[in-house]
This record gives structure tokens, C-alpha cells and sequence, in this order.
């Protein structure tokens, strides 16, 4: 409980702008989106319990907005927690990389921008990983995929 | 790599010799290219190139309920595919606070280290065929067969199972479950000092692999590197110690942890692993309770409540996560899939630069790459 | 010594000979005994061939915990058969760009390298082709042109893969050549001679192996380890790396051009093994024990054909069993094991070999 309060005065003094709030598994984080590199800087750099490894990173297309998720965990004491932050704008979504904090995020953030079309500012590779140049953004929710009709009904 | 480099891959500025390995190399074990760029023998960089088998699972997953999810798990990482079933069990039990039977959890932990072991014993196999000694094969194959005869025996089929289910088994195991998967450590004990003396203790196998691909505990964190992989570079990763899931709180076993970093404290760590899991089956299969049925009770329509869920397993190659996020229908909103091979597979453009084609491919047999994991 | 006359094939070869001449001029006769010659052995060779891509299958399966092939025929004895035909009937595919009277030379090249060399091997007591004064040196020379048509292979296929692997195997050769080379003069230092026959009889009392001390046992340690590599086989097989180059200088090669290079693979085992038993196991040269009369006589009864095979077969199953267990070695390392410890073991064991034989140390 007391690393617990540490950890919550730790984000009002480095993350002020931050709301932590408990999930239903982990403390989660969520920040403004133009905030995020400074946020995530803040966590790795976190002295009792540096969040050094980056466990996913995703995004969620909620129609009205778009959510980055973070996972991230301190290998120090193997806590996790999620990172949030939401993106407004559907057609021209950007956010900071935070590849430049953790590798894996470049690879990670390439996926991200290969299925939800979402641009991540100063990436030093910024391509598609898996799909051509021209072919939409399979995992937001309003694709149509013109090539191979299937109707889903849930 | 740097802005320079990309734009010299991408523009073919200069004249490099690049080869690719790919994608269809005996040495990539599947539909992976590497661009490699080579100075004689001597690799200047290397660039992965994914997506040649990606299905799309993350799409799928939306229109699919729970239950077919756990389908789509076993296509990932085929040689875990009950592992990674476990995930979304666990997670899906998890979000329905339902307490699967005591039994089940013996039974599922059992059948994942008999898949660890199956799967490690398949990776030395292959391993050994990559750095050129072919006998390795056929040794680790016949071993391997005992285990997917077990799987057999009780399931009906040998690789991809499908065998766990939210709330449970899809049925009870086969009679002679406990007898056989007994039968199987005391056989695999006195297999594997044949491992040793065929490979492990081999002069040139140490050349190969001794000092070739080293990465640090820091390069393994930043990476993401888990598994046996970042544990031979010292980096504590292991689910079942980490956030122990299931019946492994009440198991008695080590981490095993390298320090070294380079191949061979890979390919040490996966070695010591399997003995490891012999201790572990030796210990669920005396424990495990013959009473007390195989599911607990579920509604056979599962719908999660709102809400998101995260559930991390240790799967045979390393840390393998499901992130579902719900809105209380009966298919989950959105589902990511982390595959531990994805994150592993980008470490290598790093280890790679610098060796020659050799130790390109010596490096990428230790990371144990499944291609189905990293497209999806 | 009587004895072995019985079995010696000279009254065979003179017979014919004699009747040849008998019926034609001479010069016709010699010609006539050529293309015999020539015929009998393209015979030979394409049959041990065949016969030991049988026999790699077997021994690489009693190792692996296998049964090998065991359709085709009793015991799948025609399985190599079986595959020859499939060969012979694949289509010969040429790459675009490809340098193709070069492409179309390479295994030609390859094949008559392999094949020139055992005009010079004695199969038997008078079984030998031809016996030059210069018979080893011959054979060395003549079977290191191998390496050229691996060579032309890579480098006119117009693919990568083939060029790293016919550079590889090159540098390989190259290497290699020196200690081969090297380890072969410490049986002509022992018997004086470079005519195969020569050394041959000089083992009628014992072969070098043991007459020589341990100089000529460890030679012959050294001479299988450089041969091996000399013939790229595993664990020396760097050229044709299966999980790196694909299949190295002749990747892009089908059908019966491949033959070509595969029978040329095995006939150089054969013929690396042949060179083994000549100079360090006696030859054709029965097993013989000083003193043991009565065990040297049944040893005599035994053809001398026999002899040479059984001992070849007996060095072809060690590289065999290299092959089968070792990992492959990487290519600076392969260079390193030659320039820094095989070269200089092999010089230092020369001079030892020529105090040893100065002093008159060895066995006589």
C-alpha cells in the first residue's frame, strides 16, 4: 500500500497533467495525447521502480476516439501498468513516438500505423510492416475491405 | 539503425551486395526474408521483412466469439498452441470471476510443460541442423513424438489441440493420462544426456556459438526480448515467477538465468529449461488430483463484462499477452495478441551486423523465430 | 608371397593384351586396349557412384536412428537407381544472364577431375591403369582441378548464393591443398618413391600406419582431417552450406548437370579414401604380423581386390561418420584450423619424418 501512495505521489509531481485511476487489474495512467513522450520519460525514468520494459503497445478504435495502450512493467519489482491516451482526430491521428525509449516500440508503433493508420512523429521508420502501401487500415472499425467482401453480422 | 542507413536501404544509393535469405531459406524456418547487406562474408546490415503469412487474427478475433478465439490462438505459435490457449482461458475466467477446478489447473500446467518441452526439444532439433550437425533431427524428433503421442492419446490430435476452453477442458484426459506423461519424464531423463554428448559438449558447436550474437540484459529489456532468449542475457522475464498464473504458485522450480547473453547461453537456458520442466511435470503429475472433473460450470453464451483485460503467459519462446477489450457483447471488441516472437524477431538486425552469414544464422536459431507468431 | 600371386590380375591383363595383338597391328591394339580401359572404368565409376550414395543413405540413417531407403528393391538397393532415372529425366534448367558455355563446362570439369584421378589408384596386384613414376603427385594434381570447375559453377550461375559458396570453396581448396599435399610427402619420404606400385610393395611387411611410428600415424590423422575438407564434406562443407548458401556453387544446377557434380562429390570421397589405404594402410597388401606365419598365410588367402576395397570402405565409413555428427564449422575458423595448426603440425611432423627416416628410427 505505501509503494502504492509512493507511486501516486510520484505522478502528481511528474505527471501533473496525468489522471491515475485503479482498473480492474492495474493502475492506469491516462494522459493527453500531446503529452505522452514526456509521460512515458517520466515512468522509465522513475527511480524506485523504472517502467524499462514496454510489454505492448496497441491501440483501440473506439469510433469516437482512438486510444494508445501501454503496457508497461518495472523489471525492478515487476509491477505493471497501463499507460493511456486518446487520440480525437480519426482521419489525421498523430502522437510522439516513444521508440526512442524503448526499441521494441519502433516495431511496435510501425504495426500500429500499419492496421490503424495512426502517424508517429519523429519515428525513424515510419513504413508499413506487414501490408502494400495502398491498402487500408484493417483494424479501425469502419474499414471496408473492397477485395474480399465478407458481411459480418454480430 | 539510423535515418542514414534507411534511406540508403530504401533509395539502393549505393552498389551493396545484398542477398536474401528469404523466403524460402531452409535457415529461417519459414516465411521470413532477410535483406542482408554483405562485405564479403561479413554482414553490414540486416533487414527483417514480416508479413508474408499475416492472417489478419487481430480483425477475426472482432467477429468471433470467445470460445473460437482460443482457434485462433493455436495458429500463432503453433509448437505452444496450448499455451496460448491458456492465455485467453485465463483471461476470459478471469474477467467472468469463475474458478476453474483444481484438477483442470494441474492438468493444464502439466500439458504446458509437456508442450515446452515438445517445443524446445523441436528448436534443438532445428538448431542443430542450422549450425550443419543433421543427426540432431532425428534425435529430437523421436523424442518429441513421445510427447505429441500423449497429446494424441487424450485429445486426438497432435499439434494444434485446442484443447483448453474458458471455464475449463473440452473434455476429461485419457486414463492413462498420468501413467504415460510419467513414463515420459523417466524416459526423457535418460534421453537427455545424449543431447550433451551429441551437441552440447561438441568443440565446434562451442566455437560456433560461444560469443556469436551477444546482447546485453539492457538491449534484451529495451528490445522486449523475454523467453529463453532475454533470460540468456540475465533478464528475469519468466511469466510463471513474474505473475504466476494457475497452479504455478504452488510448484517448486528455478529460472533458469545466463548471464553470457551470446548463443550458447541460449541455447543453455532452453536446455536447462526442459530438465527444469521434467522437475515441474514430476511434481504436478504425483499432485494432481484424480477427482474433480475437468470444467467448472459456464453459460454457453460467454459475454464478457465492459471492461478490458490483460493477461500475460510464459509460452514457449517467451512473454505471450492478450489484451481484450470488451463492451459486454459476446465477441470481444477489440483483441491484440502480444506474440513474444514479434518483439525477439527485431533484436536480430542488431546482433546481426557485424558477424558474417554464419553467425546471422547461428544467432537467429537461438532466438527460436516461429513466423506464424510474428505475423499473425 | 606365393600365395598373392594367385589372385594377381597381370595374367588377366597380359592375356588380353596377347590376343589383341594376336588379331591386330599393334598400334590398333593399344588403341583398342584404350577405349576397354576407358569403357571398363566409365563402368566402374558410375556404378561405386551409385553404390555409394547407397551406402551414404544407409550409414547416415543406422546413425540418425533410422531405416534408410527400403523400397526400391531388397533393401532399397535400387533406390539410387531409382534416382539416377529421375535425374536423367529432369529438365535442364538455365538462368536468364547466365554465362552458359561456362555454366554448361562447369560440371564437366568437375567430373573429369575425379575421374583422371583414378586412372593412377592400384586396385589390386596388377590392377592399376597406369603406373607413373610421378603416380601421387599425379593424383594430387590432378584431382585439385576440381576446385576450378567450382569455381567457373559459381561464377557463371549469376546468383549470390553460388558465388559465396564457389568463393568459399576456393579459399577452402586452396588452403587446404598445402597440408594434403603435405601429409602425403610424409609417405613418400618413408618409401622413397612417388610410384604408387613402389609404395605399395615397400607395405608388403607392414603398412606405414604402423611401420612409421607415431609420425606416420599422426600424417595420417592430419591427411584425413585435410582430405576431408579437400572433398568438401561435412564438417568442412561450407561450399554447399545447406541452412546458409541454400546449396552453395550449384544451386542453380538440375537434372543430370547436378548428377554431375553430386557422383563427382562422392567418387572424390572415394578416391581421397583410396589414396588413405594406399599410402598409410598398405594398399592392396594383405594384413600381415611379423612372426605370426600361420596368421599371415590365411591373410594371404584373402584376394588383394578385397583388401583395397575393405580398407577403403573402412576410411569412407570415418568420413562418414564426420559428416553425420560434427556441426559445420565457420569459414574463418576453417582457415584458421588450416594456416595456424594444421599447416604448422604438418610441416614440423615432415621434418620429423626425415630425422625419423635419416636415423633409420622407423620399423623396417
Amino acid at each position: 500500500m505505501e509503494k502504492n501512495n509512493k507511486f501516486t505521489e510520484f505522478v502528481a509531481n511528474a505527471v501533473p497533467y496525468g489522471t491515475l485511476s485503479q482498473g480492474a487489474q492495474f493502475p492506469e495512467l491516462t494522459v493527453p495525447a500531446g503529452k505522452i513522450h514526456e509521460a512515458a520519460e517520466a515512468l522509465k525514468n522513475y527511480e524506485e521502480q523504472p517502467f524499462d520494459y514496454l510489454v505492448s503497445l496497441t491501440a483501440v478504435d473506439h469510433l469516437e476516439k482512438i486510444t494508445m495502450v501501454y503496457h508497461l512493467e518495472s523489471t525492478l519489482t515487476h509491477t505493471l501498468i497501463v499507460l493511456k491516451a486518446d487520440l480525437e482526430e480519426r482521419d489525421n491521428a498523430k502522437i510522439d513516438t516513444v521508440s526512442d525509449l524503448w526499441i521494441t516500440a519502433e516495431f511496435h508503433e510501425r504495426e500500429v500505423f500499419d492496421l490503424f493508420g495512426i502517424h508517429f512523429n519523429n519515428h525513424p521508420d515510419m513504413r508499413r510492416l506487414f501490408l502494400e502501401d495502398d491498402y487500408g487500415f484493417p483494424l479501425r472499425k469502419d474499414f471496408k475491405d473492397d477485395v474480399n467482401i465478407i458481411e459480418y453480422s454480430n | 539503425m539510423s535515418e542514414e542507413t534507411i534511406k540508403k536501404i530504401i533509395l539502393k544509393e549505393d552498389e551493396d551486395y545484398i542477398i536474401n535469405m528469404g523466403p524460402q531459406h531452409p535457415s529461417t524456418h519459414g516465411v521470413l526474408r532477410l535483406e542482408v547487406c554483405l562485405n564479403g562474408e561479413r554482414v553490414k546490415y540486416m533487414i527483417p521483412h514480416i508479413g508474408y503469412i499475416h492472417r489478419g487474427m487481430e480483425k477475426m478475433a472482432e467477429f468471433n466469439t470467445y470460445k473460437q478465439v482460443i482457434h485462433l490462438t493455436d495458429r500463432m505459435d503453433y509448437l505452444s498452441a496450448h499455451i496460448n490457449n491458456e492465455a485467453v482461458c485465463l483471461a476470459v475466467e478471469n474477467a467472468l470471476e469463475v474458478e476453474v477446478p483444481e484438477r483442470v489447473k494441474y492438468i493444464r500446467a502439466i500439458l504446458d510443460e509437456l508442450s515446452r518441452i515438445a517445443s524446445h526439444n523441436l528448436w534443438w532439433s532445428a538448431f542443430g541442423m542450422d549450425l550443419g550437425a543433421l543427426t540432431t533431427f532425428f534425435y529430437g524428433m523421436r523424442d518429441r513424438e513421445k510427447v505429441l503421442a500423449i497429446f494424441e492419446e487424450s485429445f486426438g490430435s497432435r499439434l494444434l489441440h485446442s484443447f483448453n476452453t474458458p471455464g475449463g477442458l473440452m473434455h476429461d484426459v485419457h486414463p492413462n493420462f498420468r501413467k504415460h506423461t510419467m513414463e515420459f519424464v523417466k524416459y526423457f531423463r535418460k534421453k537427455l544426456p545424449d543431447y550433451k554428448n551429441l551437441l552440447t559438449d561438441n568443440v565446434i558447436f562451442h566455437n560456433r556459438t560461444k560469443g556469436i550474437g551477444v546482447m546485453d540484459k539492457e538491449t534484451a529489456i529495451n528490445y522486449g526480448v523475454t523467453g529463453p532468449s532475454g533470460r540468456g542475457s540475465g533478464f528475469s522475464c519468466d511469466i510463471r515467477k513474474v505473475a504466476p498464473y494457475g497452479i504455478y504458485e504452488k510448484v517448486v522450480f528455478r529460472e533458469i538465468l545466463y548471464r553470457e547473453g551470446d548463443s550458447f547461453a541460449r541455447y543453455k537456458v532452453r536446455m536447462d529449461e526442459m530438465e527444469e520442466s521434467l522437475n515441474i511435470l514430476e511434481q504436478l503429475v504425483s499432485d494432481m488430483p484424480e477427482e474433480g472433473g475437468f470444467t467448472a460450470k459456464m453459460k454457453p453464451v460467454i459475454k464478457l463484462p465492459e471492461g478490458e483485460y490483460f493477461q500475460r503467459v510464459e509460452a514457449a519462446r517467451g512473454e505471450f499477452a492478450v489484451f481484450i477489450v470488451s463492451k459486454g457483447e459476446k465477441y470481444p471488441y477489440r483483441i491484440k495478441f502480444r506474440s513474444p516472437n514479434f518483439s525477439n524477431l527485431f533484436v536480430l538486425s542488431k546482433l546481426a551486423v557485424g558477424g558474417i552469414i554464419a553467425d546471422l544464422v547461428a544467432t537467429c536459431g537461438s532466438l527460436d523465430l516461429v513466423i506464424p507468431d510474428i505475423d499473425r | 608371397m606365393l600365395l598373392l600371386d594367385i589372385y594377381s590380375f597381370s595374367t588377366l591383363t597380359s592375356s588380353i593384351d596377347e590376343s589383341l595383338n594376336n588379331v591386330m597391328v599393334p598400334w590398333l591394339a593399344t588403341l583398342t586396349e584404350f577405349v576397354l580401359v576407358g569403357i571398363v572404368f566409365l563402368l566402374f565409376y558410375a556404378l561405386l557412384g551409385l553404390f555409394l550414395v547407397y551406402l551414404e543413405r544407409k550409414v547416415c540413417a543406422v546413425i540418425q536412428n533410422r531405416i534408410g531407403p527400403n523400397r526400391v528393391g531388397k533393401w532399397g538397393m535400387f533406390q539410387t537407381i531409382a534416382d539416377l532415372i529421375k535425374l536423367l529425366m529432369k529438365e535442364l534448367i538455365t538462368i536468364k544472364n547466365a554465362d552458359k558455355f561456362l555454366f554448361n563446362l562447369a560440371p564437366f570439369i568437375v567430373i573429369i577431375a575425379s575421374f583422371m584421378a583414378i586412372a593412377a589408384l592400384p586396385f589390386a596386384k596388377g590392377l592399376q591403369a597406369i603406373d607413373l613414376n610421378i603416380g601421387i603427385f599425379y593424383i594430387i594434381a590432378v584431382s585439385s582441378l576440381g576446385v576450378v570447375g567450382i569455381l567457373i559453377a559459381g561464377w557463371s550461375s549469376n546468383s549470390k548464393y553460388s558465388l559465396i559458396g564457389a568463393m568459399r570453396s576456393g579459399a577452402q581448396i586452396i588452403s587446404y591443398e598445402l597440408s594434403v599435399g603435405l601429409s602425403v610427402l610424409a609417405i613418400v619420404i618413408f618409401s622413397g618413391s612417388m610410384q604408387i606400385s613402389t609404395i605399395v610393395e615397400s607395405q608388403a611387411d607392414g603398412w606405414w600406419i604402423f611401420k612409421g611410428h607415431l609420425p606416420a600415424l599422426f600424417a595420417f590423422v592430419l591427411y584425413l582431417i585435410t582430405a576431408t575438407a579437400e572433398i568438401n564434406r561435412g564438417p568442412f562443407d561450407l561450399a554447399e552450406a545447406e541452412s546458409e548458401l541454400t546449396a552453395g556453387f550449384h544451386t542453380e544446377y538440375s537434372g543430370i548437370k547436378f548428377a554431375f557434380f553430386f557422383l563427382a562429390e562422392y567418387m572424390n570421397m572415394f578416391i581421397v579414401a583410396a589414396i588413405a589405404t594406399t599410402l598409410f594402410l598398405g594398399g592392396w597388401m594383405p594384413f600381415h604380423i611379423g612372426g605370426w606365419e600361420g596368421f599371415n598365410q590365411i591373410m594371404d588367402y584373402i584376394p588383394s581386390i578385397i583388401w583395397f576395397f575393405g580398407k577403403t570402405f573402412v576410411v569412407i565409413y570415418i568420413i562418414m561418420w564426420f559428416k553425420w555428427t560434427f556441426p559445420r564449422l565457420r569459414i574463418d575458423q576453417l582457415l584458421n584450423l588450416e594456416w595456424k595448426y594444421l599447416l604448422p603440425l604438418n610441416l614440423i611432423n615432415t621434418v620429423i619424418i626425415s630425422f625419423v627416416v635419416l636415423l633409420g628410427l622407423y620399423f623396417k
